[in-house]
């Protein structure tokens, strides 16, 4: 069962009944789901979290769904890879890889899709609906499949026929707007106001937000009940980077886990670095930007909780990296080559961003760190299409093979 | 009547305009702030708009003439 009692404005603790709002009617501020964290103690445990499925649903107590509304996707619970090939290439004593390219639309976004699918149909939504160049829209429409709903997925009319195709062989209803990026966001903030439909990240974007604390919950379990000392994330928003923190922070308070500190260090791409940028500045306010970087599932120019996490980096010691386009593909290929993860873009901003920490002194090397892989690399094969290692054409002889193979270095 | 959320961003010298005076001078809208944060070249508002749907459209055209940056207060919906 779930513990979810209420929502609470994160600005001003203006608290409301869990209902399908975004903001707060008085500050206008986003709402967040709280919990009955004293009813939880002594009946949320280890043992009964270990006995859960092996999915986001052994958290169930922690998520806001009742169980007879769950889309169940076998979402979550992915690898947590300990990665020494990797660390000792980065000259690190503690790394490890947590793997959410295995979810079961190859990325992240299906935690938080299952949450807010779950919740939208709990609330009596007969259509789920989103924004999206790629993942959202794939896990979007997936998830409403599985659960019997509709979909309506909002692209721009520019958008690539290969990014559709993901989401497409799911048959949600496809709209294409003829506009700008910001033309899209003003459109669908307005139809989730028009109509009766669940926009996963507008008018259930606190509960879809809540998804993202379970990649916390699993590092910690998987470590052996326990907090690495530092962790590097990729942000676009940045719900998922101040998300992650909660969810080991809540782990610490119901006495799961000892209280230790984890700096939090938050990844961008220089293309789009809100948050980064507002961070070596010293402020917290985020400058909008136009996002111009091949990691495109991190391109928010307006990220709503880009606030949030710098108070995540300045409560836990982190920090932020920006890290260049061919920074991103070299780290890439790094992490393919390294530990046999094929990361979408974001991967590698993430892989770069550790890079760059180290080789600067921000992150240390000596200290166990987890670097959060959000997405499937099959996602974004134009990134690397032409850096990465061609075959070696030879005739159908022995002969043709030992010229060339020799020829290629043996 | 109809009412719309939204989160003004000023640079530069914009901040020391009296935009959102002029807003409600030149436009039939009350405009009702519920949070800011303004720095010295730099800041945001977010407030609410009330007024014809009409009236209401025309003058954020007219802000975003005035090279104000207007948002939904959702920020980016559109996601990756």
């Amino acid at each position: 069962m779930t513990y979810a009692t209420s929502l609470v404005c994160r600005e001003c603790g203006n608290e409301t009944p869990l209902d399908p709002v975004n903001a707060c009617d008085f500050c206008f501020g986003p709402m967040e789901v709280t919990y009955d964290y004293d009813a939880m103690r002594g009946v949320v445990t280890r043992e009964s979290i270990s006995a859960g499925p092996r999915s986001i649903w052994r958290y169930e107590a922690l998520l806001p769904v009742d169980p007879e509304h769950r889309i169940d996707l076998q979402v979550g619970f992915t690898p947590l890879l300990r990665a020494d090939n990797l660390a000792r290439e980065l000259g690190m004593r503690e790394l490890w890889i947590k793997n959410d390219t295995m979810n079961p639309t190859w990325s992240f976004k299906d935690r938080v899709v299952a949450v807010a699918s779950s919740r939208a149909r709990q609330f009596g939504f007969e259509t789920l609906a989103c924004a999206s160049t790629g993942n959202l829209a794939n896990s979007v429409a997936a998830h409403a499949a599985r659960g019997g709903m509709r979909a309506v997925v909002f692209i721009p009319h520019d958008l690539e026929a290969g990014k559709v195709l993901g989401s497409a062989i799911y048959d949600p209803t496809i709209i294409s707007v003829n506009g700008s990026y910001d033309d899209v966001n003003r459109l669908c903030s307005e139809l989730a106001d028009a109509r009766h439909w669940a926009f996963v990240n507008i008018n259930v974007r606190p509960y879809y937000a809540e998804g993202s604390r379970t990649l916390g919950y699993e590092v910690a379990e998987q470590l052996g009940w326990r907090k690495p000392d530092q962790c590097i994330v990729p942000m676009a928003s940045g719900a998922l980077f101040t998300k992650i923190y909660k969810g080991m922070s809540e782990l610490a308070d119901l006495g799961l886990i000892d209280d230790s500190p984890v700096r939090m260090y938050g990844a961008q791409a220089q293309g789009c670095s809100p948050i980064a940028t507002a961070w070596q500045a010293g402020t917290t306010n985020i400058r909008p930007v136009k996002p111009s970087t091949i990691a495109k599932s991190l391109a928010i120019g307006n990220p709503a909780d880009g606030y949030y996490a710098l108070k995540v980096m300045e409560e836990s010691g982190g920090g932020a990296v920006a890290v260049s386009d061919p920074e991103i593909v070299a780290s890439m290929k790094l992490l393919a080559e390294t530990e046999g993860v094929f990361a979408e873009t974001a991967g590698g901003v993430t892989l770069a961003s550790l890079r760059k920490g180290l080789a600067d002194g921000l992150i240390d090397r000596e200290a166990s760190t987890v670097i959060f892989i959000t997405g499937g690399g099959l996602k974004t094969t134009d990134a690397i299409a032409n850096e990465i290692t061609k075959p070696i054409e030879i005739e159908g002889s022995l002969q043709s093979f030992e010229e060339a193979f020799a020829a290629a270095g043996g | 009547m109809a009412s719309k959320r939204v989160r003004f961003t000023f640079e530069g010298e914009r901040v020391g305009q009296p935009l959102i005076y002029r807003l409600g001078q030149e436009f039939a809208l009350v405009s009702n702030i519920r949070m800011a944060d303004v720095e010295h070249d730099f800041g945001w508002v977010v407030l609410e708009l009330e007024g014809e749907a009409d009236e209401i459209q025309r003058g954020i055209d007219w802000m975003q003439a005035e090279g104000v940056r207007v948002d939904p207060i959702v920020g980016d919906v559109v996601e990756g």
